[in-house]
């Protein structure tokens, strides 16, 4: 083999490790979609998030991270969202009572993104969110 | 005024990232660009390592310190002066992956009480090492917003890296070292006379694109957040071939993008080529063993020969009448 075939080689081994998430993709059955998610419980009739949801959708890790600090640190309980309701600081009782299905809702977005929040060491899950969640996560 | 060119340039780009997308129909950048800057980087990529491949190398020229093979009693420094293939391969290894002609890298300075005087400089090698490295687990880290589903490896990178658990999203390691090895690599470039003497515009502009883009990543990711799942929505899609473009990504995360398709086509433009060049560089990939093994002038023509065999052959009766020897009669 000539160096210059050698060097071809070495080139287009590289191209291919790059396009390997082509490959994986090709290779994966799984839905690339974003995936559907289970719609908030309404029971207090909300038709909507306790902020905007497209500032949710972004915002909302660093919403809880605010809360717990002013909770922990502050012991400050009450948070006045921007159109003036007041809501109680608390994953599991204010988060997780319109979004009880956590495994249809917040894991299943998760496991898209690949976090994995370690709160749930800790925190409760209402029940049903988990094993609601169980029967529907395929 | 190479360091201001450099740094209004790629604040430039950067703002067309950011407001481009505001006026232009949302696939231009998007999907557009991004597929034309990888194309140009594989396209470029190959021109020009194929345009080095091509150049002919007429001796064997490994650069050498240390002792070459030679009587069995003498030992050999087979990294410093490899004699067998596996020996070149573990020199260019240690190269590719740790660099190690920087770390030979010496400082000279003139003190006034103890005259000219030469010291090991590292600190080349350790910005260099820990910008490439974090730049590798970055790129990595990415993985997760074109695979689905993740594979274990990425997930376990992510989990590698953020293992100081602090902040949320958690800070990762690698985020951190990038930027502060990119920022020592500037100020080197800025605070050292004699290197601020030989930077070039491009040498800054390598560094101020890896920055904007180090930066606005990191400012996404804790700072002013943008919709993940919308941006691997649109990352997978490319890569699947059915590019759909989400609403409601920030303009931060267009920003980002579109200095990293710079990046993709500037690659293979500029120095940042060296990449594939330090595979391809002779002076290390070649062994030492000119006087054992033959070498082959690519540049050699076939030399038309006369053997004295076929002399002999051509005037043996003239040699004979002659009275001359001859080998065969
Ligand atoms: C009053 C009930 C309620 C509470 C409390 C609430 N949510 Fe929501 N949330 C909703 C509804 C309803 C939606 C869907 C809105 C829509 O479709 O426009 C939603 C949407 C979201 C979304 C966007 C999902 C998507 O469509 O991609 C996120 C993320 C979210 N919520 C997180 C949270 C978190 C975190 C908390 C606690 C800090 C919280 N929510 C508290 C009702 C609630
Ligand atoms: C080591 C266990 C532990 C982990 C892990 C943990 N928390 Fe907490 N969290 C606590 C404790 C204890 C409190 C205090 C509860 C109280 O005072 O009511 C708390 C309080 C909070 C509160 C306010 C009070 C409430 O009822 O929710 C929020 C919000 C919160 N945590 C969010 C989070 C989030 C988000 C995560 C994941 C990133 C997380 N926590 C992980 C133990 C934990
Ligand atoms: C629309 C998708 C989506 C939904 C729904 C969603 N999250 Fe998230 N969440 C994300 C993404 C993406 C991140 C990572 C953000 C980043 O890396 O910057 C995240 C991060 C977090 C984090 C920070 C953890 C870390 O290690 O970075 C917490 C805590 C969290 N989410 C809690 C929740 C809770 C509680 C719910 C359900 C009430 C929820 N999320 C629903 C997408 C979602």
């Amino acid at each position: 083999m000539t160096s210059r075939s050698r060097i071809a080689l070495g080139l287009g081994v590289f191209f291919l490790l790059g396009a390997y998430p082509v490959w994986n993709g090709l290779a994966s059955s799984a839905d690339p979609e974003r995936p559907e998610l289970a719609r908030a419980v309404d029971s207090a009739g909300a038709t909507g998030c306790i902020e905007d949801t497209t500032w949710m959708k972004a915002n909302h890790q660093k919403l809880l991270n605010e809360w717990r600090t002013s909770v922990v640190r502050d012991g400050q309980r009450t948070w006045v969202s921007s159109t003036g309701t007041s809501w109680d600081m608390s994953l599991t009782g204010t988060c997780l009572k319109c979004h009880a299905n956590t495994e249809t809702f917040c894991t299943r977005c998760h496991d898209y993104a690949d976090v994995q929040p370690t709160c749930w060491n800790c925190h409760v899950v209402p029940e049903g969110g988990q094993s609601e969640g169980g029967q529907s996560h395929e | 005024m190479n360091v201001l060119i450099s740094l209004l340039l790629v604040a430039g780009l950067f703002a067309v990232g950011m407001f481009g997308p505001g006026v232009t129909p949302a696939w231009v950048f998007a999907v557009a660009l991004p597929y034309a800057a990888v194309t140009l980087f594989v396209v470029g990529l190959a021109i020009r390592v194929m345009g080095w491949a091509g150049v002919p190398v007429p001796f064997r020229i490994p650069t050498t310190c240390g002792q070459q093979k030679s009587l069995p009693w003498i030992r050999q420094q087979r990294l410093e002066n490899p004699s067998r293939k596996i020996h070149v391969l573990g020199r260019m290894a240690l190269e590719i992956l740790f660099f190690r002609s920087l770390a030979r890298n010496t400082r000279t300075e003139l003190r006034k009480d103890r005259g000219l005087v030469y010291g090991t400089d590292l600190s080349l090698w350790a910005g260099a090492m820990a910008m490439h490295w974090a730049l590798a687990v970055v790129l990595l880290r990415h993985l997760r917003l074109f695979t689905e589903p993740v594979p274990a490896f990425v997930t376990f990178t992510e989990k590698l890296d953020g293992f100081l658990e602090i902040g949320l999203p958690v800070i990762n390691v690698s985020s951190v070292v990038f930027l502060c090895a990119l920022l020592y690599l500037l100020y080197r470039r800025l605070a050292h006379a004699h290197v601020r003497y030989i930077s070039l515009p491009e040498d800054y502009f390598a560094l101020f694109l890896l920055l904007g883009i180090a930066g606005s990543g990191i400012w996404m990711r804790h700072l002013s957040h943008t919709d993940i799942a919308g941006v691997k929505e649109l990352a997978i899609s490319l890569v699947h071939f059915s590019p759909t473009v989400p609403v409601g990504i920030e303009p931060l995360f267009y920003g980002h993008l579109f200095l990293v398709c710079v990046l993709l086509v500037y690659f293979p433009l500029g120095k940042l080529a060296h990449a594939p060049g330090v595979f391809l560089s002779p002076t290390r990939n070649m062994a030492n063993n000119n006087r054992a093994v033959r070498y082959v002038n690519p540049w050699d023509y076939p030399v038309k020969v006369h053997t004295y065999e076929e002399y002999e052959d051509e005037f043996r009766e003239k040699m004979i009448a002659a009275g001359l020897p001859v080998d065969e009669e």
